[in-house]
C-alpha cells in the first residue's frame, strides 16, 4: 500500500499549487522545494501494475498505473519541477509559480494515467495551467497566450472527439498501444500531436514561450511537448507517420532557429527540433529507437531547462532578448556563460554530455534498421542543431562582440538551479548507466565506442568549423547590427522559398490575416447574435406567435408528407 | 398505509401548502410553511422512486375511480425521476430563498409569493405524476399561470412585459396542446395515456392524428423553450426575481420536456416518431440551432443572468438532441442532461442570485472583480461554468459523453464534432465573465460586496458539489437515465 493508491503523484503538486498563494517568504521557499521532493518520493513507491482504480459510468478508470516508462517521464517532471520551483524563487508573481506547479503535476498525472479519461482530464488542467503561465508574464503576452490556448483547446476537441470514438469502437477506456487506423484514433493522434508542435501547427510553441517571464518559460520548455512524448511513446509506437512529422520538425526547427534574433525563441525553435528527433525514434518504433526517444526526452529536459535557466538568467539581469543587443556578457557572468555552453553542448550531443549518450541512441535504431535517408537526416540534422543551438546562442549572448553591458551574476538560487541542471547534464553523459537502467525495454548499446566518438566529433568539428567561416565572411562585410538583422531576414527569405516554408515572420502576418478575419467574422455574429442582434433582441409579441404558427404548419406538413 | 397513497400526497401536499400561505400575512410564516412543504416533498419522491425501481410501475387511482374513466396516477421509473428531481431542487432552494425574497420582493407580497411558488410546484410535480391527457393539461395551466405571476413580481419593471410576453406564447402553447388532446380524444374516445397508446394502434397514420402530434410538438416545444419558440425565456428570466429564476430554468422546462418524451414513446411509439415520421430530422435541426445560435447569443451578453438564460436554450439543445439520436444512449444522455443541466443551472443561477443580493447587479461591468470579495461565490460560478462547458470531472461531462457515444453508434461523426465545438463556444461565454470575475480589477461595487449569508450559501455549495458529485457517481443519474431510455424506448407506460 503507497500514498499513490489513494493520492495520485501529480495531485501533490498541483495541491501545492494551490497552496503556494496563501504561503509569504520562507513558508512560500520552503513550498516550493519540498513539494517537489515529496512528489519524487511517491512516485518512486508506485509499483508496477494499476494501483489505484475507480468506476465510472461503468467503466474502470485507472488514474494511477505503474510502469517503467511512466517512473522515468515522472521522475524528470519532478525533478523539472524541482530545478523550476529553484530557480523561480525570486519570481514575485505566484501566480505563475502556482500555475507552474499545477501544471507539472498534471503533467505527472499524465504519465501515470492508465485510462484516456484521466490522461484528458490531466490534459486539459495542463493546457489551462500553462496558459496561466505565459499569461503571468503580464499584458504583452496576452495576446500570445490566447493563441496558444485556442489550439490547445483545438487540440483537447480533437482528442475528445477521438476518445470518444474509441470508447464507442472498443468498450473500453483502457490508454494501450495502438495504430492509427480508424478515423478515431487518427483524432486521438492529432489531438497529441498538436503538443508535441508536430505540423502543421508547430508555430504556436515558439510564438508562445518566449513571450512567458524569464522564469516561465523554462517551466514550459519542459513539459507540454514531453508529455506529447510520452503519451506517443505509449499510445502510438511504430507508427510510420511519426517518422516524417519527426523528420518535418527537426528541419522546421533548425531552419528557424538559424534564422532567428531572439535568443529564447531561439530556444524555442530548437524545441521543436529536438523533440523532432524523438518523435522520429518512437516512429522507426524499435526497442532500441523507443529506449532512445525516452531517454532523449530525459536529458533534453535537463539541458533545455539549463540553457533556458542561463537565458532567463541574462533576461533578470539586463531585461535584453535579443541577439543583437547582446554580446560580451562571459566578463562579469562567466558562471551563467560555462552553465549556458554546458547546456549547449549537451544539446549539441557532444561527448561526456547527456545529448550524446541519448540522441545517438535513436540514430543507431534507425541505422540498424537500414533506413539509410531517416539516418542521414538525422546525422545531417545533428551538425544542424550544433549550429543554431550549440554555437550560436553561447557565441552571441556571451561572446561575440562587447554590448558595453555588464550585469552581474543572477541570485544564489538561480546560481545554484543552474550549477545543479549542469552537474546533471556532465553525470549522465560521464555514467548513463543509471539512466539505461531506468528505460523501458532492456538496453544492449555503448555509446562510447571509437567510432560513435570520432564520427560525432568530426561531425562537430565541421559543423564548428563552418559556423566561424560564415561569421568570419559576416564580420568583414556587414559590421553593424543591424545588418545582422537584414542579413537574418534576407536570408529567411531565401531559405523560406528554398524549402517553401512560411518564412518565420509570415507567421505574425498570417496570425493578423486571421485575426482580420476572425474580427470580420465576430462582426456579423455580433450584428446576429449580439444584443441587438435578431436572436437576441426581445421580439414584439406577434413575431413570437407568427413563428410559432409557422413551425405548426412545418410539421403538419412533415408528418403528412 | 401511507405508503400506498404517495403519489397522491405529492401533488395535494404543495397545494395545501399554497392555500394555507395565501391566508398568512408574515412572509417569514408562509415561509416556514413553504419550507416545511418541500422539505416532505423529496421524501415523497424518492420513495416513489424506491418502490418503481423495486417493483416497477406504480398506477393510483385518484379518488377511487378506477382507470380508464377515473384519473390515475401513474408512476414509472421516468417519472419518479423527474419527480425527484423537482421535488430536490424545490427542496434544496427554500433555505436560500428568506434572505433573497426579503431583499427581491415588496413585504406585503411575500405570502404571495410563496403560496404562487407551491403552485406552481405542485404544478410541475402534477405534469409529471398524471396518467391522464387532459389532468396534464390542468397541471400546465396551474403551473403556467403561476409562473406568469412569479415572473411579474421582478423589480425591473421589463418583468412585466417579460411575463405578459410568456403569458401569450404560455397561453398559444397550452392551446396547442389542449387541440391536440382534443383531436386524440376525438380519434380514441379516452383521455388515460395508457388506454390512448393502446387504442391508437392501427389509426397512427390518419390525418387527425397527425394533427394532434403536430399541435403536440409545437405547444410542447414552447413550454420546453425549443429553438426557435425560446424567446419568451431571455427576458422571462433575466428579469423574474432571482429565486423564481433559480427554480423555474431548474425545473420549468425540464417537466415539459418529459411531457413531449411522454407522449412521443408512451402514447404514439417508437415506431410511429422513428420509423414512420421524421421527428428525428426535426428535433436534430432545431437542437443544433440551439447549441450553437443560442450559445452565440450568449457570448455577446452584458446581463449575466439573460446570459444564463440563452444557454439554458442553447443546453435545452443538447437534451432534446437526445430525442434526435433515437438510440438508447443517446436518448439517456438527454434525459441524464436534464437532470444535470437542472442542478448546474439552479447553481449559477444562486450564486448571481447572491451576488445580486450583494451588490444589485448583474451587469459584467460590475462584477468586475468580484471574486477578491466573494471568493465561495465566484468559485461556484466556475465551477458551474465547467458543468456547461462539459469538463471531465463535472455532471455536464456525463451528458455530452452518452449523447456522443450516441451519435458515435449512429456512426454521426459530425454530430460528435458539433458535439464538442459548441461546447467550445460554451468555454468562450463562461469564460468571458469568469475571466472578468477572478481577473479584473474590482468594479467599485464589488469592492463593498462580501459572501451571502449562510442560509444563502449553503445551498449553493450543495448543488455546487452535486454538480462535482454526479460527475463521478452516476447511479442516481446515468443509470436511472439508461433505465428510463430503456423505458420509453421499449414502449414501456
Amino acid at each position: 500500500m503507497t500514498i499513490s493508491a489513494i493520492l495520485p503523484p501529480g495531485v501533490i503538486l498541483i495541491l501545492a499549487g494551490f497552496l503556494l498563494p496563501l504561503l509569504q517568504g520562507h513558508a512560500r521557499t520552503a513550498a516550493l522545494l519540498i513539494a517537489p521532493v515529496i512528489t519524487l518520493a511517491v512516485i518512486w513507491q508506485v509499483p508496477d501494475g494499476v494501483v489505484m482504480s475507480l468506476g465510472f459510468m461503468g467503466y474502470t478508470l485507472t488514474p494511477v498505473e505503474g510502469d517503467t516508462l511512466s517512473r522515468l517521464f515522472a521522475t524528470i517532471f519532478a525533478i523539472m519541477a524541482f530545478g523550476g520551483g529553484l530557480f523561480a524563487l525570486n519570481q514575485d508573481r505566484v501566480t505563475e509559480l502556482a500555475a507552474a506547479f499545477v501544471y507539472a503535476g498534471a503533467a505527472i498525472g499524465v504519465t501515470f494515467a492508465g485510462d484516456l479519461i484521466t490522461l484528458f482530464v490531466f490534459w486539459e488542467i495542463m493546457a489551462l495551467a500553462s496558459t496561466l503561465v505565459v499569461w503571468s508574464a503580464g499584458a504583452k503576452a496576452f495576446g500570445a497566450g490566447m493563441r496558444y490556448v485556442s489550439i490547445h483547446l483545438l487540440g483537447g476537441v480533437l482528442l475528445m472527439i477521438g476518445i470518444i470514438g474509441e470508447v464507442a469502437a472498443t468498450g473500453s477506456v483502457e490508454f494501450t498501444a495502438i495504430q492509427p487506423d480508424t478515423a478515431a484514433r487518427w483524432f486521438i493522434l492529432a489531438g497529441f500531436l498538436i503538443n508535441a508542435g508536430a505540423p502543421p501547427l508547430s508555430a504556436w510553441l515558439p510564438d508562445a514561450y518566449p513571450e512567458a517571464s524569464w522564469s516561465g518559460m523554462v517551466f514550459l520548455s519542459a513539459f507540454t511537448t514531453k508529455t506529447a512524448v510520452y503519451v506517443l511513446l505509449r499510445g502510438f509506437p511504430g507508427a510510420d507517420i511519426l517518422v516524417f512529422v519527426g523528420l518535418y520538425m527537426i528541419f522546421y526547427g533548425i531552419v528557424y532557429a538559424i534564422l532567428e534574433n531572439d535568443m529564447r525563441r531561439i530556444l524555442a525553435y530548437s524545441i521543436v527540433n529536438q523533440v523532432g528527433f524523438m518523435v522520429c525514434g518512437i516512429g522507426i518504433g524499435t526497442t532500441m529507437a523507443l529506449n532512445g526517444a525516452a531517454a532523449h526526452a530525459f536529458t533534453h529536459i535537463i539541458y533545455k531547462a539549463l540553457l533556458l535557466m542561463s537565458a532567463g538568467s541574462v533576461l533578470y539581469m539586463t531585461g535584453k532578448r535579443k541577439c543583437t543587443d547582446l554580446g560580451g556578457l562571459f566578463r562579469t557572468m562567466p558562471l551563467t556563460a560555462i552553465c549556458g555552453i554546458i547546456g549547449a553542448l549537451s544539446i549539441s550531443s557532444f561527448p561526456l554530455t547527456s545529448g550524446f549518450i541519448s540522441k545517438s541512441m535513436i540514430s543507431q535504431a534507425a541505422a540498424d534498421e537500414h533506413l539509410f535517408v531517416v539516418w542521414m537526416a538525422l546525422a545531417a540534422a545533428s551538425a544542424g542543431v550544433f549550429l543554431h543551438a550549440g554555437i550560436k546562442f553561447p557565441w552571441f549572448v556571451f561572446f561575440q562582440k562587447d554590448s558595453g553591458m555588464r550585469p552581474e551574476e543572477p541570485p544564489w538560487n538561480m546560481k545554484a538551479a543552474m550549477v545543479l541542471f549542469s552537474f546533471l547534464c556532465i553525470g549522465l553523459g560521464v555514467l548513463p548507466y543509471p539512466l539505461y537502467a531506468m528505460l523501458p525495454y532492456p538496453v544492449d548499446y555503448v555509446p562510447y565506442t571509437v567510432s560513435h566518438v570520432t564520427s560525432m566529433l568530426q561531425l562537430l568539428l565541421f559543423s564548428g568549423l563552418a559556423f566561424f567561416l560564415m561569421l568570419g565572411m559576416l564580420k568583414r562585410t556587414l559590421t553593424i547590427t543591424l545588418d545582422f538583422d537584414w542579413f537574418y531576414r534576407g536570408l529567411g527569405k531565401v531559405l523560406a522559398k528554398e524549402f517553401d516554408m512560411r518564412s518565420a515572420r509570415a507567421w505574425g502576418a498570417m496570425v493578423e490575416r486571421l485575426y482580420d478575419a476572425v474580427v470580420r467574422f465576430v462582426g456579423t455574429l455580433y450584428r446576429h447574435h449580439g444584443p441587438q442582434g435578431v436572436l437576441a433582441r426581445s421580439w414584439p409579441t406577434g413575431s413570437m406567435a407568427f413563428w410559432t404558427t409557422l413551425l405548426l404548419c412545418a410539421c403538419v406538413i412533415v408528418y403528412y408528407f | 398505509m401511507i405508503s400506498a397513497h404517495l403519489p397522491a400526497l405529492q401533488v395535494v401536499l404543495p397545494l395545501l401548502g399554497a392555500v394555507v400561505c395565501a391566508f398568512l400575512k408574515r412572509g417569514s410564516w408562509a415561509w416556514l410553511v413553504a419550507l416545511a412543504v418541500s422539505l416532505v416533498l423529496p421524501a415523497i419522491a424518492l420513495g416513489l422512486l424506491y418502490q418503481t425501481y423495486e417493483g416497477g410501475t406504480i398506477s393510483y387511482a385518484l379518488g377511487g375511480w378506477r382507470p380508464p374513466f377515473g384519473i390515475e396516477y401513474r408512476v414509472d421509473i421516468f417519472n419518479a425521476f423527474v419527480l425527484v428531481l423537482v421535488s430536490v431542487i424545490g427542496a434544496v432552494i427554500m433555505p436560500y430563498a428568506k434572505r433573497s425574497v426579503e431583499h427581491e420582493i415588496p413585504e406585503d407580497k411575500q405570502a404571495w409569493f410563496y403560496a404562487i411558488y407551491l403552485l406552481c410546484l405542485c404544478g410541475l410535480l402534477g405534469i409529471a405524476i398524471t396518467g391522464d391527457a387532459f389532468n396534464a393539461f390542468v397541471f400546465m395551466e396551474i403551473s403556467s399561470l403561476a409562473t406568469y405571476a412569479l415572473i411579474a413580481m421582478g423589480r425591473d419593471r421589463r418583468a412585466l412585459l417579460a411575463a405578459y410576453q410568456y403569458l401569450i406564447m404560455g397561453t398559444i402553447g397550452a392551446t396547442f396542446y389542449v387541440i391536440g388532446v382534443g383531436l386524440l380524444y376525438s380519434m380514441t374516445g379516452t383521455l388515460n395515456l395508457a388506454d390512448m397508446a393502446n387504442r391508437l394502434a392501427g389509426i397512427e397514420d390518419s390525418r387527425a392524428v397527425l394533427a394532434a402530434l403536430a399541435f403536440l410538438t409545437v405547444g410542447i416545444s414552447l413550454k420546453l423553450a425549443l429553438f426557435p419558440l425560446h424567446v419568451w425565456l431571455p427576458n422571462a428570466y433575466a428579469y423574474a426575481p432571482s429565486m423564481a429564476t433559480v427554480f423555474l430554468s431548474a425545473t420549468a422546462t425540464k417537466v415539459a420536456v418529459y411531457l413531449l418524451l411522454r407522449y412521443f414513446f408512451s402514447v404514439f411509439g417508437v415506431s410511429v416518431i422513428y420509423a414512420d415520421l421524421p421527428v428525428s430530422w426535426i428535433f436534430l435541426v432545431l437542437s443544433i440551432a440551439a447549441m450553437f445560435g443560442a450559445s452565440l447569443v450568449a457570448v455577446f451578453q452584458a446581463n449575466i443572468k439573460r446570459m444564463l438564460a440563452y444557454s439554458s436554450v442553447a443546453q435545452i439543445g443538447y437534451i432534446t438532441l437526445g430525442i434526435a439520436i433515437a438510440n438508447k444512449t443517446g436518448l439517456a444522455g438527454g434525459i441524464v442532461h436534464l437532470f444535470n443541466h437542472a442542478i448546474m443551472k439552479a447553481a449559477l443561477f444562486m450564486a448571481l442570485g447572491s451576488i445580486f443580493f450583494r451588490i444589485g447587479s448583474v451587469r459584467i461591468e460590475d462584477l468586475a472583480g468580484i471574486a477578491k470579495r466573494m471568493p465561495v461565490t465566484a468559485g461556484v460560478f466556475v465551477v458551474g461554468g465547467l458543468g456547461l462547458i462539459g469538463v471531465p470531472g463535472t455532471a455536464g461531462f456525463i451528458s455530452k459523453w452518452y449523447l456522443g457515444l450516441g451519435a458515435i453508434e449512429n456512426g454521426w461523426w459530425w454530430l460528435l464534432m458539433l458535439i464538442v465545438l459548441s461546447s467550445a463556444i460554451a468555454v468562450l461565454y463562461v469564460g468571458r465573465v469568469v475571466e472578468v470575475m477572478w481577473f479584473r480589477e474590482p468594479s467599485p461595487v464589488a469592492k463593498k460586496a462580501e459572501e451571502p449569508p449562510l442560509s444563502m450559501l449553503l445551498p449553493t455549495l450543495l448543488l455546487t458539489f452535486a454538480t462535482i458529485y454526479f460527475g463521478f457517481d452516476t447511479f442516481l443519474t446515468a443509470h436511472m437515465a439508461d433505465l428510463a431510455a430503456q423505458l420509453l424506448l421499449t414502449g414501456g407506460r
